[in-house]
């Protein structure tokens, strides 16, 4: 890797001189898609190559995945064009975006686990002779694609028998098999181990070599070294920049996935005031970890501190929380709560334990739509008490009203259904249900995330002043001006673990930076001011 | 009771305070409406046929007519609706309750058969009694298999379906047991304060349930976990215990149907005892509003539903029309109402997200 | 028992040519199960192995084998149809009340099926086009067959017609003095076509693929509206088929018939081996199901002490077990 990030920026509405020769398979440009109030995708413009792998970057929401919806017609776009080889197209159906030669292969992999392999690569154009489905061709013709892919796998097996990461290879070979000029990878590396992504990008390399134009996403920035030529990055449903993979440093690529608005850092009247972290911790973990989530990770909180966790997504931020609070449980590790060992089989017992947890997932998890903002804020304190237990109406309508008015949530109606409220809204109900369990430890994933700058600022504010009365905060978050506004210190992930701890003292966003982009991974990701810093 | 139940039931569903016309808005934005105009349109239909439907009339002491037919009728198939709701609002179904109700008649008819002196009213007593502790029991078993063991609620429950009525004839012996007690068909026929004591029964029940679910924290935590099982985990709530709760309230109404049922004919056939009523339950829950994908419930709702069917079965005979034909009119209301409550024939009404993939497919 | 097992271990061979054996584990248990039963029959009582008693099997279940292979078709979909068990009564009133008429008995059969057909596929179109809950619509559907059955009478009718008496009477000679009859090669040849068409079908395995995952075989650019309709439609004339099987079985036509049949049909299927959630099953194998659930009947026959009653006791604890370890192989998968 160089690191001759000096260049100037170079935008994708500038051509860039000097680069591979060839149409654009597919150009997309300016597209724009508005889902209700929402602005998912603002005048974003994407290229692809025939030949190239094209990464495409960006934190939860920036819109890649809306950008992958947009182009292969599961989504209709608001404006823009999409040209395709020179004709300008919109796919109605994923179906149309299929028979043009775009396939899409996803996280999750959609096949069907009960078929086999053969099947799964052929079915819908399997070979048939007399009206059946011709088995043996149908094996044949999948040993043919699985053998251009240097992939040694059983066409007649049963494709749920083999592991993830074949499975995923599978499902490439399903897409190749439909004569793909554009090949879609969404995140098929999130789970797989380091010889199962070697043998992806084997075939990758391969499919690159015949022409396909493959769009890769993932989340790890080594993978992107290592096999991608070309990006763009989107920031907040908008396009920052394309990019040659070569000509970008690690470093200056977080910069421009996570953004900073270095004039705006004005801190909070938060001090960093906390002291004590001579009396015991009161939640320590030691040596947490998970198979597949989270490798060995120390953490202490103390009385009254804000550890702000900084990463990117999938660098193991939300799995270290989920952990913590037991909504997950630890294959190893243990954790001691105020000294004392505990094992935290289920959110229950960290309830029990005076631990709370606010997921980044607020609608999947957090949100009970249908219920009242009341009953939404009190479902944790009255979970804890029992159903025989009920809060007696006037603490309820007490505390209900306190919320609301300190977390200035609106509509101010008690009575209002949940799924009514703005995002904003439901994560402060959110954090009222939890406050109102008077926590000692507090957990929050992603608290601001797609929610209005009002009601960010009252989130922070309300985070700071519940430090400063002695509750202990663990504030996840991507943006890393927040984390660093509002922590005493600081923990860094990446790849699943916890790569740096420092006290918020003199530590600015680009070190944190630094330590994301250049810390851990292969020898190659480094960029060079790390490696003499160590 | 409508007093108890009331004010939480419509004050929560109508989100925004109206402040002008405020009963008129507050009725129109209920989601009792359609089942009560159901019932009306179902009621003036009847009169139309019939002129003097709705008399009633006071003789001994008792009230006569075909409302207070309806009433009483309609005790079984309330009861087991109402345990239906609770079950159906955690996301679960309980295809077992026609079942256990055969099972809760065989025992208590057994029970007053076999005992010493089977007139007396301890016998009754103490047989229903037996009766419904074995349906705890059997209500803790599906229970256990969904909530334990995770069986999907529907093939959960088909086990006890299938095998409950095996069961109830090994307890009657295969035979049709006529029973001679006056206490115990007076829960079927009896009178209190003129009204129908079954219906008296299922409307205690209803009473109690209303104030076990609106005055405790249950109806808001089964609720919490028919709407969002994951948020509800993460929010601390034992979910576990609520559903094994409602499997078991659920058998418990059911054998009280099922005792209800056989005290109405003196007798108990396993066979048939409670044939369907898991259906017409199922049915009284949908028609009161309350979704089978779970969550938000309607108590008054089922009670709504629960007297459709019975007013339903009486007005097909009254207009003309041969009794069998029922089942022909059910399967429309199911069809209606499920249409009706179908988020797809809803969407064709209202400009969605996919609508707009469709229109831009032209220009383009 | 080789008139059965010939015609179909060809299907069986091809099947299993291109699956690993171990798919097949359930419906060998199943197998085993159905063996061991028969075989403890024969110890327990004298002539229960003669193997009238297995073609009489065959005969007395005709119905409820052709009832099964629909069910498994809707149940591999991921789906369940309440209404078959309506949907024979109504069979069976259709056929008997045209006859009487002095319709053609041809006419008849066709009126028969095109009808049952025709509800499944209604059935099917609100499950798929309306989203609405297989278990409520078909539930309608049940609702919907029965009233229709009363409607055309409460009564029984006798069937008198020549054609169909003839039909239910008439006897197949088999070697050895055994006999079989023609419903019995109707449900069979039912079984082997509804293999065929799993197998070796895109419709077929597109069934298989609906029930693995909706989701993915739509993704897939799968015809799945074709297939959840389908599978009804199918389901809806098998349960035509049965119905006239029943039909010829009673000679008679009566809304009361096949009360609660659908829960045997599911009972069947289950202990097939076939996986309630949709995706894993054999149509093979609820054939046998069909046969466990038989050689129970028999066995209570044979024997005077057991009261009928233990039929039903014992098929629900056949459908627990296989419920439960359905369930504990599906969470052992990732």
């Amino acid at each position: 890797m160089t690191t001759t990030h000096e260049e100037p920026p170079v935008t994708a509405t500038t051509p860039v001189p000097g680069e591979r020769a060839g149409e654009p398979v597919i150009e997309m440009r300016d597209i724009s898609i508005t889902f209700g109030s929402v602005r998912a995708l603002d005048r974003v413009s994407l290229r692809l190559l025939p030949g190239e792998v094209h990464a495409l970057m960006g934190e939860n929401g920036a819109g890649k995945s809306t950008l992958i919806k947009a182009l292969t017609g599961v989504y209709s776009i608001d404006s823009g064009t999409i040209v395709v080889a020179g004709e300008e197209h919109a796919f109605a159906t994923p179906a149309a975006a299929q028979a043009a030669g775009i396939s899409t292969v996803y996280q999750e992999v959609n096949l069907v686990p009960n078929l086999t392999v053969a099947e799964n690569m052929l079915l819908g154009r399997e070979p048939r002779r007399l009206g059946g489905i011709n088995v043996r061709g149908m094996n044949r013709r999948a040993r043919e694609t699985l053998d251009r892919l240097g992939l040694d796998i059983d066409p007649s097996s049963t494709l749920g028998d083999h592991p993830i990461a074949v499975q995923q290879l599978v499902a490439i070979a399903r897409a190749v098999d439909v004569e793909a000029r554009v090949l879609i990878l969404d995140e098929p590396t999130s789970s797989l181990d380091a010889d199962e992504v070697a043998k992806l990008f084997e075939v990758m390399r391969r499919l690159r070599e015949d022409g396909v134009a493959i769009v890769f996403v993932s989340h790890f920035l080594d993978q992107i070294y290592e096999i991608a030529d070309r990006m763009t990055i989107l920031r907040n449903g908008r396009l920052v920049e394309e990019r040659m993979v070569a000509d970008t440093t690690q470093l200056e690529l977080v910069q421009l996935m996570i953004g900073r608005e270095l004039e705006v850092l004005d801190r909070l009247d938060h001090e960093h005031t906390r002291t004590s972290t001579d009396g015991p911790p009161v939640l320590k973990a030691i040596g947490l970890s998970r198979k597949g989530s989270l490798e060995a990770t120390d953490l202490s909180l103390y009385d009254g501190e804000v550890v702000g966790v900084a990463g990117l997504l999938g660098s193991g931020r939300t799995e270290l929380a989920r952990l913590l609070f037991g909504a997950d449980t630890a294959d190893h590790g243990s954790l001691e709560i105020r000294s004392s060992r505990r094992r935290l089989r289920s959110p229950r017992h960290a309830i029990d334990r005076k631990i709370a947890f606010s997921s980044e997932d607020r609608k999947a998890e957090g949100v009970i739509g249908d219920l009242t903002v009341a009953d939404n804020m009190m479902l944790a304190l009255q979970a804890s008490r029992g159903w025989l237990r009920p809060i007696p109406q006037a603490v309820r309508n007490r505390l209900v009203g306190e919320y609301i008015e300190a977390l200035d949530i609106r509509p101010a109606d008690p009575q209002a259904l949940m799924r009514n409220l703005s995002g904003g809204n439901q994560q402060k109900v959110l954090l009222a249900r939890w406050l109102i369990t008077e926590p000692e430890v507090l957990i929050l994933d992603e608290p601001t995330r797609g929610i209005d700058i009002g009601a960010k600022a009252q989130i922070q504010a309300k985070v700071a002043e519940l430090a400063r009365r002695g509750m202990s905060v663990v504030f996840i978050s991507a943006e890393l001006e927040e984390v660093l506004r509002l922590s005493d210190r600081v923990v860094v992930m990446r790849d699943r673990r916890k790569i740096a701890e420092r006290p918020n003292d003199d530590v600015s966003v680009s070190d944190i930076l630094e330590i994301i982009a250049g810390h851990g991974g292969t020898p190659s990701a480094r960029t060079e001011e790390e490696s003499s810093r160590d | 009771m409508t007093d108890t139940l009331t004010p939480p039931e419509a004050g929560r569903r109508t989100a925004s305070p109206v402040r002008g016309p405020r009963l008129v808005a507050r009725l129109l934005a209920s989601p009792l409406l359609w089942p009560v105009m159901a019932l009306v349109v179902l009621l003036v239909v009847n009169v139309v046929a019939t002129p003097s439907f709705l008399d009633v009339r006071l003789q001994d002491g008792h009230l006569y007519g075909n409302v207070v037919d309806i009433a009483r009728n309609s005790a079984p198939v309330l009861l087991v609706a109402l345990g239906m709701t609770l079950v159906i609002a955690t996301r679960g179904i309980d295809l077992s309750v026609g079942a256990i109700a055969a099972i809760a008649g065989a025992v208590a008819c057994t029970r007053i058969v076999g005992a010493g002196d089977e007139g007396a009213a301890a016998t009754a007593i103490m047989a229903c009694t037996v009766a419904l502790a074995i349906c705890v029991l059997l209500g803790l078993w599906n229970g256990f298999l969904v909530s334990v063991v995770g069986i999907q609620p529907i093939i959960a429950t088909l086990v006890l379906m299938v095998a409950g009525r095996g069961l109830a004839m090994l307890v009657t012996d295969g035979q049709i047991t006529t029973v001679n007690n006056d206490t115990f068909s007076n829960l079927a026929s009896g009178f209190v304060l003129g009204l129908p004591l079954a219906f008296l029964v299922a409307v205690a029940m209803v009473a109690v349930t209303g104030v076990l679910t609106r005055r405790t924290a249950l109806g808001m935590l089964i609720e919490a976990v028919g709407i969002n099982p994951e948020a509800s985990r993460l929010a601390g709530v034992r979910s576990r215990t609520i559903i094994w709760t409602v499997y078991v309230f659920g058998a418990v109404c059911a054998g009280l149907a099922g005792v209800i049922i056989a005290a109405n004919t003196n007798s108990v056939n396993a066979n048939s005892l409670g044939l369907w009523i898991e259906l017409d339950a199922i049915l009284a829950v949908v028609i009161g509003g309350t979704a089978l994908t779970g969550g938000r419930f309607s108590l008054l709702g089922t009670v709504v539903g629960a007297l459709f069917i019975t007013t339903l079965a009486r007005t097909i005979p009254n207009i003309g029309i041969p009794s069998e034909a029922n089942y022909l009119f059910k399967a429309m209301v199911v069809v209606a109402v499920c249409l009706i409550q179908s988020p797809r024939a809803r969407a064709v009404l209202r400009v969605r997200r996919t609508a707009p993939v469709a229109r831009k497919g032209n220009p383009a | 028992m080789s008139a059965v097992t010939a015609p179909s271990s060809s299907v069986w061979d091809q099947v299993r040519s291109y699956s690993p054996p171990a798919r097949f584990l359930p419906v060998i248990v199943t197998f085993a199960l159905f063996l061991g039963m028969f075989g403890a029959g024969g110890l327990r009582y004298d002539g229960f192995t003669d193997p009238q008693v297995f073609l009489s099997l065959l005969l007395d279940n005709s119905f409820l084998i052709v009832l099964a292979v629909g069910m498994t078709f809707v149940i591999l979909a991921g789906g369940i149809d309440l209404s078959v068990g309506s949907v024979v009564a109504l069979s069976t009133m259709i056929a008997a009340k045209t006859l009487a008429l002095g319709w053609s008995p041809y006419l008849s059969i066709v009126t028969v099926l095109v009808v049952a057909t025709l509800l499944g596929t209604l059935m099917g179109l609100l499950i798929h086009y309306f989203e609405i809950q297989p278990f409520i619509a078909t539930l309608a559907g049940l609702f919907l067959a029965r009233g229709l059955t009363y409607l055309i009478s409460v009564e029984s009718i006798p069937i008198t017609d020549q054609t169909f008496s003839e039909l239910a009477f008439r006897t197949i000679t088999l070697p050895g003095g055994y006999y079989t009859t023609w419903t019995v090669v109707i449900a069979v040849a039912t079984v082997a076509v509804a293999a065929y068409v799993l197998a070796r079908t895109r419709f077929g395995r597109t069934v298989y693929a609906v029930g693995g995952n909706e989701a993915s075989a739509l993704l897939m650019g799968l015809r799945v509206a074709v297939v959840k309709v389908g599978v009804y439609a199918i389901s809806g004339f098998c349960a035509g088929l049965g119905g006239l099987l029943f039909a010829l079985y009673t000679l008679s036509g009566y809304s009361l018939h096949a009360v609660g049949m659908e829960l045997d049909a599911i009972a069947a299927v289950v202990i097939g081996g076939t996986l309630l959630t949709g995706g894993r099953g054999y149509v093979l194998g609820s054939l046998v199901g069909v046969l466990v659930l038989g050689t129970i009947q028999t066995f209570i026959s044979f024997d005077g002490g057991l009261s009928s009653w233990w039929t039903r006791i014992a098929i629900g604890v056949l459908l627990l077990v296989f419920v439960v370890v359905q369930r504990v192989m599906t969470r052992r998968q990732p």
